[in-house]
Order: C-alpha cells, then structure tokens, then sequence
C-alpha cells in the first residue's frame, strides 16, 4: 500500500511521564486516518510531532518516501484542538495573513479566500473583526485557513467540538468532499460516532502506546462477536428446536407473533448455514449479524471488556440498540 | 502613543517656562519700618514688588485688609537688636519665594550693619569674597585638551541612561503582552504549524523593536519640531529660561541663601547656554550616538527575549508578577544606582555594573558621556551580545513548551524542566 506518511517508532518522554512509547502509525493516501485515544493519551503530541511542533526523542517521520523536512509544513493543514484568533484583527485580512505564511501569495490566497467565505456565507463579515463573530463562524474560518492552501496532508485535532450539529454536518460534507478531491486526512477524535462515519483507517492510542490500528473493516471484523440476529414470523416449532450444538440460542423475544432471535454461531460456521436451518421453519423478515462499534471496541481494547458488560452476553448497549430498532 | 507622547514631551519641556510666566502675578509686599533702617534694602523682583509705607502698622494692615497689599513685613523699633521680632502678615498663606527673599536680603543687611559696626569695611569684604570655579580639563591620549563640563555629561548621561530604561520597559511588557495575547486567544498552535516556535518568537521581538524605534524616531523629531515651533512663534517665552533653570537648581537645595545668591548672578548665568554649547562639544558624539542605539537595541533584545519567555509561561496577565520580578530588579537598580554611577562614573562600581549584561545598557549610557576606555567598552559590548545570545536561547527553550501549555501552574521548577527538554 502507499503511505502518504510515516511514523516510525516514536517516543517522547517529559519528565515525570512519558507521551509516547515506540509509536509507528502509517497513514495511506488519499482516505481518512482515525487517531483515536482517550484523553492525555499522547494524540495530541503525537499530531504535534507529525506539524514539526515538537521534535520527538526518538523514532522518524516520513513524508512519502522523504524524510519529514520543515519545508512540508506548506503541504500540511492542520487545524488544532486549542484553536482561535486574533480577536483584534479583521477577518479577512487575517485570514490572508495566515495563508500567505503557508507559502500561499497574497493575490491567490485573497481570491481562494473569496470562493471559500462564498461557501460558507461569510462574506459579509470579511471587514469585521474577529471578535464579532460566533464561535461557530470563527470556526469555520479557522476550518477554512487549514483547508485553503490545498495541502495534501489535512490534521484535523477533535474538528467537531464546539461545533452545533448543523455545523458539524457541513464540516463533515467538506471533510468528506476533500477526501474525495485525493486529499489523506488524520483526523483525531474520541467521538467514535464520527469515526464510523468517516475514518477507513484507526490507529488506536492509550497510554502513550499504539494499542490497536488497521482498516476499520478488518478490526470491526477481527472484533466480530459472531452473533446474527434473526426476525421471524409464522414459528412452525420452537426455535431451540431448530438448533443443533454449532448455534447457541442467547436470547429470544416475542413479540407481536414475530419472534426475535440472537443466536453465536460456533467459530468456522458459515452464518448461511443458519439461515438454511431456519427457512424451512419460518418467514424470515430480517437477518443480520451484530458487529460491535467502533465505541464498544475502543473500550474494549482500552478497559479489557465490552461497556455495560452482562453475564448473559457480551454485546454493547449500542448493539440492544439494533433490537430496539 | 505615536502623536501624543511628543505633544507631552513638548508640553514638558515648554511648560516649566510658560508656568514661570503665568505665575508673574505681582505679590505686593507693603514694608512698614519702623525703624527707617532697611527701606533701600528692598528693590523689586520680578514677582515680588515692595512698597514702603510711612504709616504704622495699623493702617499698613488695615489696607491689606483692603485688599491692596498681600503681605505687610513690619520692622519693628527693636527689630536690630531683636531679629526675632520681624514678622510678616498676610491673610492668605505666604508666598515662600516672597518670604526667602525678604529673609536674605535682610541677612545680608543685618550681616554689613553688623560689620560696620565692628568696624570693618563691607567694601573690603566684598573684595575678599572670591568666586571658585575650576575648570576641568580632560585630557585625550593625543594630549589634545577639552574643557571638562561634569554637568552637562551627568545631564546627557542621566537622559539617556533613562530613555533606554523607559524604552525596555515599554516595549519589553509590549512583548510580553503580545505573546500572551498569541497563547491565550489560542492561535498560537496554527502559527507554529507554519513557522517554527522560535521564528515567530524572534518576529515579535524584533517586530516590536523596530515598532518601538520608529516611535522612538517620530518622537525625538516631533518632539524638537514642537519645541523649536514654539520656540519661533514665541522667543520671548524663553527669554527667562536661563532663570528659571537656575531658581530649579536653588531650590532644590532648598538653601535661601543660595537661592538668592543665585537670583542675584542670573546675569552671570546667562553665559550658561554658552556653557552647555561648550560642556556638548566635548562630547564625543559618534561614540554617543552609536552606543545608544547599540546599548538601547542590545539591552532591548535582551529584555525582550526573557519577557516574552515570561509571556509564553503564563495563562493570564495577573500570574506574570511572580515571575516579572527578577527580570525588572536588574533594570530598577541600574536607575536606583545611576545618582551613585555619577557621583563616579569610572569607580568599580560603575566598572561593574556597566559590563554586566543586565545592567549595563542603562549603567553604561551614563558613564560615556563622561569618556570610557575602549576596553571598558569592548567588554561590556561583546558581554551584552552574548547576553542577549544567552536571554534568546533560554527564552526559546521556555517558550516551545510554554506556548502549548495551558492550565498548569508554572513555577520555577516546571521552567528549569522545560529549559533541559531536548
């Protein structure tokens, strides 16, 4: 696979505790990367690392094939979780200021400002200060000045917080969208609702140790806990009838004449061969298996078990949700 | 700042000598002598006019009372035999110049009387008393000889001594705030994704000195335009400055009789302006000139780099005081030592103070008025670059963590840790 960017063997140690041990992450090109961590895990300095910010104690970075130089801070957004403005200085003029030290000039940087401020109903307040717009719209211009010199390599450090839920889907469209225009985007969070959403890739940090990484597909497939869960009307016979040893009936609820099934398949069982079981006997409305969530194995792998653990099995609160539903 | 600060400075230098004519108001003095001995005594000053009065002093009070006198000095018949019977009415409280002079003049009455009495001629006296002034002649290696004038180099020395003082101060907090402005609106995290932490601290620094110079520049030239306009549009309003400069210096000895022996040569120090012209011109002024502005921008940058480490370690402006105080101690003694430095202006202690690097921008602009060796010279010169080298290197090291470091309660132990991060 191509890697946009390497980090290898990281470690950073202040005094007193370290930030990060021995942490390699490989962010492939053009997708988004989740760095994902409980808070004071050592995100935020590893992306400090990655922005030439602080260097780290030991390890390397690499910028494609090359060695991280400073010159690719110009090929880098990055859009910081501690973040604002001059409060004092006009909106727009900032704005040119802050892309024109990302190395774009003056003349370009004002009329990409435009289209941008355009986008995102800014315009009128291009001659205002600073400290007379909303939070959200301060955001959206920081989002802008990270974004605006087109940068290969966007960070986005918790993009969300602070952002209303209006604000948070259009960042989230714009995010998107560049991934989609060939951009590669590390996007730090512990709002793994948004990871699920967006990331193709996770390294997962706690402790200042990468714990986990992949392709989310892999790892949700890795974690897969193999329980299906079944709908089915018009039961011909009790369902623990239908089962032999290779299924374990967990749960069964009826309600309404439909009969609602969570069954674990033994490891190496094909979950068609469940259905193949079950047809004959009854209308099968719905079949489908309960992956966990990005959330239930991130406190998996963080705390060592599932969230709300029951003896009865060991699936998440978000995966009753799926019943509910 | 830029427009008002010469308008202050001009109203400083040209207020003393409008107030000086604004306080012409007469003060009427009426004399009652009962005695006929001191009426020649008193002549008028320029605010203090004497009328004698061949009333009593009833009726002398009686025409106060009315208004037409502020101040009734009754001598009375015993007054020669008993000074301690002088007194001097008025109804509102009395002028202290009116009161001085009257005192000194009746001194040096009293004083001939007296002598004549003993039998010796005051014109003898006169002859006796001899004026010493030396005049100091500093001599350069070519054995070229300069007349010394002390004033006039402790005057410049002081000015500039204070104008850096004043110029670090003022532009050092500007620093300081600044950084703490960048850390707390928190936008110093995207600047430094685009330069490293020490560019952007050094751009502050120097952004804000050329800032303060180019002030510094306008005010110097506004500040002389101003006066010299004022000084064109009214040249009679300094036609008394000499005076008035000599009545300051009296009176701040706060001796009477100075005071008026003062009054009495203003004629004399007139030549003063002569002097003052003559004390400059053995100033060396290239090497003035470039020592400023070397000691001015060296001292600066090395004030500067350890505010803005203070800047880039606090949260908020109400914790830098704890840290404020060992940077602004160096800068307040060098001005609480400068009556000291020049007393003697090449003593070790002045030796000392002006090659360490804290003190010695201050310290070192008062000695060179009065002639430095070079070598003197060269060691505090090079010492401040390297304190200044020193300031930046440490300030840096306290500034990448401090920038980033929120909510932590710094102290010295926490910076003495960020200083060792590699």
């Amino acid at each position: 696979m191509e890697y946009l960017f390497r980090a290898e063997n990281i470690s950073k140690a202040y005094t007193g505790h370290k930030a990060l041990t021995n942490v390699s992450i490989h962010v492939p090109a053009s997708g988004i990367f989740g760095l994902l961590g409980p808070n004071g895990a050592g995100k935020t300095t590893l992306i400090r690392i990655i922005n030439q910010i602080i260097a780290p104690d030991e390890g390397f970075l690499f910028y494609g094939n090359e060695k991280l130089k400073p010159e690719h801070v110009h090929r880098i957004g990055y859009l910081p979780e501690e973040r604002g403005l001059y409060k004092k200085m006009k909106v727009g003029e900032q704005a040119m200021y802050l892309a024109q030290l990302k190395g774009v000039p003056a003349h370009k940087s004002k009329k990409l400002l435009k289209e941008w401020f355009e986008k995102f109903d800014l315009i009128p307040w291009w001659n205002k200060k600073v400290e007379e717009l909303s939070k959200g719209m301060a955001q959206k211009v920081q989002f802008i000045i990270t974004v605006l010199h087109k940068p290969d390599l966007l960070i986005f450090d918790e993009p969300f917080s602070g952002f209303d839920p209006i604000n948070v889907n259009l960042l989230k469209q714009e995010i998107l969208k560049l991934r989609d225009e060939g951009a590669t985007i590390i996007f730090s969070t512990h709002n793994m609702g948004s990871v699920e959403e967006l990331c193709d890739h996770i390294a997962l940090i706690n402790k200042s140790e990468k714990i986990l990484d992949g392709n989310v597909r892999d790892i949700k497939k890795e974690f897969s806990t193999n329980i299906y869960q079944l709908e089915l009307g018009d039961l011909k016979q009790p369902i623990e009838q239908l089962l032999d040893r290779r299924f374990e009936l967990i749960r069964s609820v009826a309600h309404n004449g439909l009969m609602t099934a969570r069954v674990k398949i033994a490891a190496g069982t094909n979950s068609n061969e469940l259905l193949q079981k079950v047809m004959p006997l009854a209308n099968v409305i719905s079949f489908m298996e309960l992956t966990p969530s990005m959330n239930d194995i991130f406190i998996k792998t963080v705390t060592g078990k599932y969230p709300q653990e029951s003896s009865e099995y060991e699936i998440s609160e978000s995966a009753n949700d799926y019943l509910a539903e | 700042m830029t427009i008002l600060g010469p308008i202050l400075l001009a109203a400083l230098m040209i207020g003393p000598a409008l107030i000086a004519i604004m306080s012409d108001s007469d003060y009427e003095v009426a004399i009652v002598d009962d005695t006929n001995m001191f009426y020649d005594a008193f002549s008028d000053t320029r605010n203090v006019k004497y009328t004698h009065l061949q009333t009593d002093i009833d009726s002398a009070m009686e025409l106060m009372r009315g208004d037409k006198f502020d101040a009734v000095l009754h001598i009375p018949e015993v007054a020669f035999q008993a000074p301690s019977s002088l007194r001097l009415f008025s109804l509102k409280s009395v002028n202290f110049n009116a009161k001085s002079h009257m005192e000194s003049v009746l001194k040096n009455e009293y004083e001939s009387l007296k002598l004549t009495i003993a039998g010796i001629d005051p014109e003898v006296l006169m002859a006796v008393e001899t004026r010493i002034n030396i005049n100091a002649v500093r001599m350069d290696k070519d054995g070229l000889e300069k007349t010394d004038y002390p004033e006039v180099s402790m005057g410049l020395g002081f000015v500039s001594g204070l104008l850096i003082y004043m110029f670090i101060f003022l532009f050092g907090s500007q620093v300081l705030r600044g950084v703490l402005e960048e850390k707390t609106s928190r936008i110093v995290e995207i600047i430094v994704s685009s330069v490293k932490p020490f560019q952007l601290m050094m751009g502050k620094v120097i952004g804000i000195g050329l800032v303060g110079l180019t002030q510094f520049l306008i005010w110097v030239v506004l500040t002389f335009a101003i006066v010299g306009g004022v000084r064109a549009t009214f040249p009679n309003l300094f036609q008394f400055t000499p005076t008035e400069q000599v009545h300051i210096t009296a009176t701040q000895s706060l001796n009477a009789e100075d005071l008026q022996r003062q009054m009495e040569t203003v004629q004399m120090q007139n030549t003063t302006a002569g002097q003052i012209l003559e004390g400059l011109q053995a100033i060396n002024f290239p090497v003035m000139i470039l020592s400023f502005l070397f000691y001015f921008i060296g001292g600066y940058l090395l004030y500067a780099a350890l505010f803005a480490a203070i800047g880039s370690a606090v949260d908020n402006e109400a914790d830098t005081q704890q840290f404020m105080l060992p940077v602004t101690v160096p800068l307040l003694f060098s001005i609480v030592m400068m009556q000291m430095i020049i007393q003697n202006p090449s003593g070790p202690v002045a030796f000392w103070l002006s090659i360490i690097p804290l003190t010695s921008p201050v310290i070192m602009m008062i000695r060179i008025p009065f002639g430095v060796p070079f070598m003197d010279l060269a060691i505090s010169a090079v010492l401040l670059i390297l304190g200044f080298i020193f300031t930046t290197w440490l300030a840096a090291k306290i500034y990448r963590t401090g920038i980033l470091m929120y909510g932590k309660k710094i102290d010295y132990a926490e910076l003495w840790k960020w200083i060792r991060y590699r």
